[in-house]
């Protein structure tokens, strides 16, 4: 059901851990919903120098957190930002379609991550768009994969 | 690290098992030589009915019935379907309600739905924290309307063995219908349908070495059932089509394989999975065996593992030729985890964290070895990628 490169992904993902001396945390998703990603951040002149993560999920989510964190390093906060899972899901070759709802749990994770940085620094949060259905009000069941 | 091994080693026979030898040799000459219609009136389809007529017997005896209250069906879903739906409209006349449990298959589950659309009403009895039915429960949401109670012999995700042979006693008591979901227990739980006050059993070939898509229904003598397959006049005009005669065949072979020792069978298969149980509660933290401590099908190990998700494990598993199944939503692509974990009172967490274990004839010693071997490293290493993980369960990574 998953593509090579997922199973690759997973079975040896990189960036796993946390980060003692980050500068900005951000979590998404639930343990109801069956996953949480977590993410640690270093950032310097506005550029991502260092990602780690820790995910409790399937497959998909953890090689989503993987994929996601090496491909936020080197960029730019608002880079970042503008990662969609849909960027994710190409990198890993695609994903089967009820797991797709999955790749949001990271770039959830890394939005909170980038508001965490910002209101550590004084500066109002970004509107964060609709999200996963784990991170938000609606549940599960409002998830767009459990259609 | 070299942790791909060449061995597939199945551990997931609740879903299927493998034929029998015996089986398939039994079933050869009726996908060759004998494939004569059985309704043919020429002698040389004599042998393709006597081959249906032969596992009629094989199915009966099994169950304690005779013959004639054996039908045979495309598994045991149909069965099911079969039993619920043809009872409901039958009786419509008598009343429209009926009594099942909430860790029924789905087969059951999602053919009461139907006819709750239909009009009837259904009552899901819960059951305790080891997947227990009470028979005083089932005594209690018996009405005037009731007429059907409908309760698994043994559940197949955590294998608890339902007190049937009481929950049929109840249901006669109180002049309700009692059917039984018997797929995963023909085997591994002696069945008298006498005895146990059973009207209806359902049953499935491949869940015990024979075909799939082979099953039967035994109808107690003199039980009105609605048809649900028309056309033909087969099975005593009750199930219409063409029989399944290899399957049908290979249907008998197998279960007379799978109860002529029963006993001895589940001393052997208990004991390689009580070591397994063992060894795995005993070497992993924060794990539980979900389901009855005795009272369980022989084969059954169901897991919960705090902190990381069923579908993680498995596919590690898989990486490792190790072949098992979870209860977790991720699985079934479903938004809930498993509806039985969740009815015995676990957590979303816990159910997701779930992992089933069945053993079968052709596990070892040496496979609960390896398994004892692999798993706790699978589960050290989600642990180790999991925010959820407490410091004092982490285990480093080995060098």
């Amino acid at each position: 059901m998953y593509t090579e490169k997922v199973i690759e992904e997973f079975t040896n993902p990189q960036n796993v851990g946390e980060l003692a001396d980050a500068d900005a945390v951000g979590e998404a998703g639930s343990p109801t919903c069956g996953d949480i990603m977590k993410i640690y951040l270093k950032v310097e002149c506005d550029r991502i120098t260092d990602a780690r993560f820790q995910t409790f999920g399937c497959a998909a989510a953890i090689a989503s957190s993987s994929m996601a964190t090496r491909m936020i390093l080197g960029m730019t906060l608002a880079e970042a930002w503008d990662l969609s899972n849909a960027d994710v899901v190409d990198a890993l070759g695609g994903l089967p379609e009820p797991k797709v709802h999955c790749s949001l749990l990271a770039r959830d994770a890394i939005r909170a991550a980038i508001n965490d940085f910002r209101t550590r620094r004084g500066l109002e949060p970004l509107e964060r768009g609709s999200g996963c259905c784990c991170s938000g009000e609606g549940g599960c069941d409002s998830c767009p994969g459990n259609d | 690290m070299s942790d791909q091994d060449q061995r597939t080693l199945y551990m997931d026979h609740a879903a299927t098992t493998f034929m029998k030898p015996e089986v398939v040799a039994a079933m050869a000459p009726y996908l060759s030589e004998h494939f004569g219609n059985p309704s043919s009136l020429y002698r040389f389809s004599r042998e393709s009915k006597n081959g249906v007529e032969e596992a009629r017997g094989q199915v009966a005896a099994a169950v304690g019935a005779s013959a004639g209250e054996i039908f045979f069906t495309s598994g045991g879903t149909e069965a099911d379907n079969w039993a619920i739906k043809g009872i409901a409209l039958a009786n419509r006349n008598r009343g429209n309600h009926i009594v099942t449990s909430a860790i029924e298959h789905h087969a059951v589950l999602h053919t009461c739905e139907w006819l709750e659309r239909q009009g009837f009403s259904v009552t899901y009895l819960p059951v305790d924290g080891f997947g227990r039915v009470e028979p005083e429960r089932v005594g209690e949401a018996i009405t005037d309307e009731t007429i059907l109670v409908s309760v698994m012999t043994a559940n197949n995700e955590i294998g608890t063995v339902q007190p049937v042979a009481e929950i049929g006693r109840v249901a006669h008591d109180r002049g309700v219908l009692f059917h039984t979901d018997a797929v995963q227990a023909i085997g591994a739980v002696p069945i008298d349908v006498e005895r146990m006050g059973i009207d209806l059993l359902s049953l499935s070939g491949h869940k015990f070495y024979g075909p799939k898509g082979t099953g039967a229904l035994y109808i107690r003598q003199g039980t009105r059932v609605e048809t649900l397959i028309h056309g033909g006049g087969q099975e005593r005009g009750r199930r219409a089509g063409t029989e399944n005669v290899p399957g049908i065949v290979g249907l008998g072979r197998a279960i007379e394989l799978a109860t002529a020792d029963i006993e001895g069978h589940n001393r052997r298969i208990a004991a390689m999975r009580d070591r397994l149980v063992r060894g795995v509660l005993g070497s992993v933290p924060d794990s539980r065996l979900n389901g009855h401590p005795t009272e369980r099908l022989p084969n059954n190990a169901n897991f919960s593992f705090r902190y990381i998700e069923g579908e993680s494990i498995l596919l590690l598993l898989d990486g490792r030729g190790i072949c098992a199944s979870t209860g977790s939503a991720c699985s079934s692509g479903s938004s809930e985890p498993s509806h039985v974990l969740l009815a015995t009172g676990l957590s979303h967490e816990e159910a997701h964290g779930s992992l089933r274990l069945t053993l079968g004839d052709a596990n070892t010693g040496e496979d609960v070895d390896h398994v004892l071997e692999v798993l706790p490293e699978v589960i050290g290493r989600l642990r180790r990628i999991s925010p959820l993980t407490p410091a004092r369960t982490r285990v480093p990574e080995a060098e």
